[in-house]
């Protein structure tokens, strides 16, 4: 049986001097869809923060298959969270977290 | 893929943060980084900083920014500096100003500084004479980032939308570049090609304005600066004694 919805797993690292809290990465992230691309566009990237490492500064952001262009577009243009200056960089993107978390640590 | 910043903001008065910024570079995938100098550089301060990219692994490329107030600064700065430099850009302040160096050979790169839609950006008259001339369309993604932030994105799309249409259709390249000063406002190339979406750009024509359309710039420019270039598509092979 097919899944409903294709998922994209995106590794993020955050470049930051203090590391963010959970809960600002998350909103940092749909804050940044919904100024960028909308309602609409929020409602069809099926944003979830799955894993937040605050010392490895490393995350796991799944959105929605179709949405992914769009989700990497608002991650890139990220520049504050909360009021501290910051980089995300996407280090790898997988279509399921096993593979995802291979792939990050022969990137890393 | 070889992937090519060509306007990275090294702060050389804080020698630390410069060297914070290239190793960034590095890390981040670029092999090929164009610094803008300037013009009363010592060639001491320029080859330290040939040798601090080269430890990083980076190929340094030596930089022009050019802001001239009137088409003749511009000429006279084109006359006085264009051959001690690999990549020069001109910031069009003025229509006088981008007409001539749309249409002037010696300018590599086309610069339009500010983002809002009621002030300059490059027409397709702009256009049209940098694809006779060889010029590129350069957008700094440093100050498409600045300036999203907190405001509306809506007039920076749009411009930039125009601008890229505009350089389409006329076949001239567009050049993606850092134009960072801080770490923190650089990102992955290709989280650039991402950002690029924003403004109608494909994943492919973003990748060819990072890795292929500057490193021809480049490429170019050190053929015609290297010693045995005589004109385009001659060059000495061998020097014979006159008998």
């Amino acid at each position: 049986m097919t899944r409903l919805m294709r998922r994209r797993y995106l590794a993020l690292r955050l470049d930051c001097e203090e590391p963010p809290e959970r809960s600002e990465v998350s909103d940092a992230v749909w804050n940044a869809v919904l100024r960028l691309f909308g309602e609409v566009g929020a409602s069809q990237a099926g944003l979830y923060l799955v894993k937040y490492d605050e010392k490895k500064r490393y995350a796991v952001l799944r959105c929605a298959h179709k949405a992914l262009p769009l989700v990497r577009a608002a991650v890139a243009s990220i520049t504050r969270i909360g009021n501290a200056p910051v980089a995300v960089h996407v280090i790898r993107v997988s279509g399921t977290l096993k593979a995802l978390s291979r792939k990050a640590a022969s990137t890393s | 893929m070889k992937f090519v910043d060509l306007h990275l903001c090294l702060p050389w008065k804080d020698e630390g943060q410069a060297r914070r910024l290239i190793a960034k570079s590095a890390e981040l995938g670029y092999s090929q980084i164009g610094v803008p100098l300037q013009p009363s550089i010592q060639p001491e301060a320029v080859s330290q900083m040939r040798q601090v990219c080269d430890e990083s692994g980076l190929d340094f490329v030596k930089r022009l920014d050019l802001a001239p107030r009137s088409p003749g600064e511009l000429l006279a700065g084109l006359r006085r500096f264009r051959r001690s430099f690999e990549v020069v850009s001109v910031f069009c302040s003025s229509k006088a100003v981008a007409r001539q160096a749309g249409k002037d050979r010696r300018v590599d790169l086309l610069c339009f500084q500010s983002f809002d839609p009621k002030k300059l950006f490059l027409d397709t008259a702009e256009a049209e004479l940098a694809s006779a001339s060889g010029a590129a369309l350069e957008l700094d993604m440093a100050q498409i980032l600045s300036s999203l932030e907190g405001k509306s994105g809506v007039g920076v799309f749009t411009r930039l939308r125009r601008e890229v249409a505009a350089a389409n259709s006329f076949d001239v390249p567009v050049i993606f570049s850092s134009g960072a000063s801080k770490s923190l406002l650089l990102r992955k190339p290709q989280d650039y090609a991402a950002l690029a979406f924003l403004f109608d750009v494909e994943a492919s024509f973003a990748l060819e304005a990072l890795t292929k359309n500057p490193a021809a710039v480049v490429e170019r420019n050190r053929k015609k600066l290297s010693l045995d270039y005589v004109a385009p598509g001659v060059r000495v092979i061998k020097e014979t004694r006159r008998l």
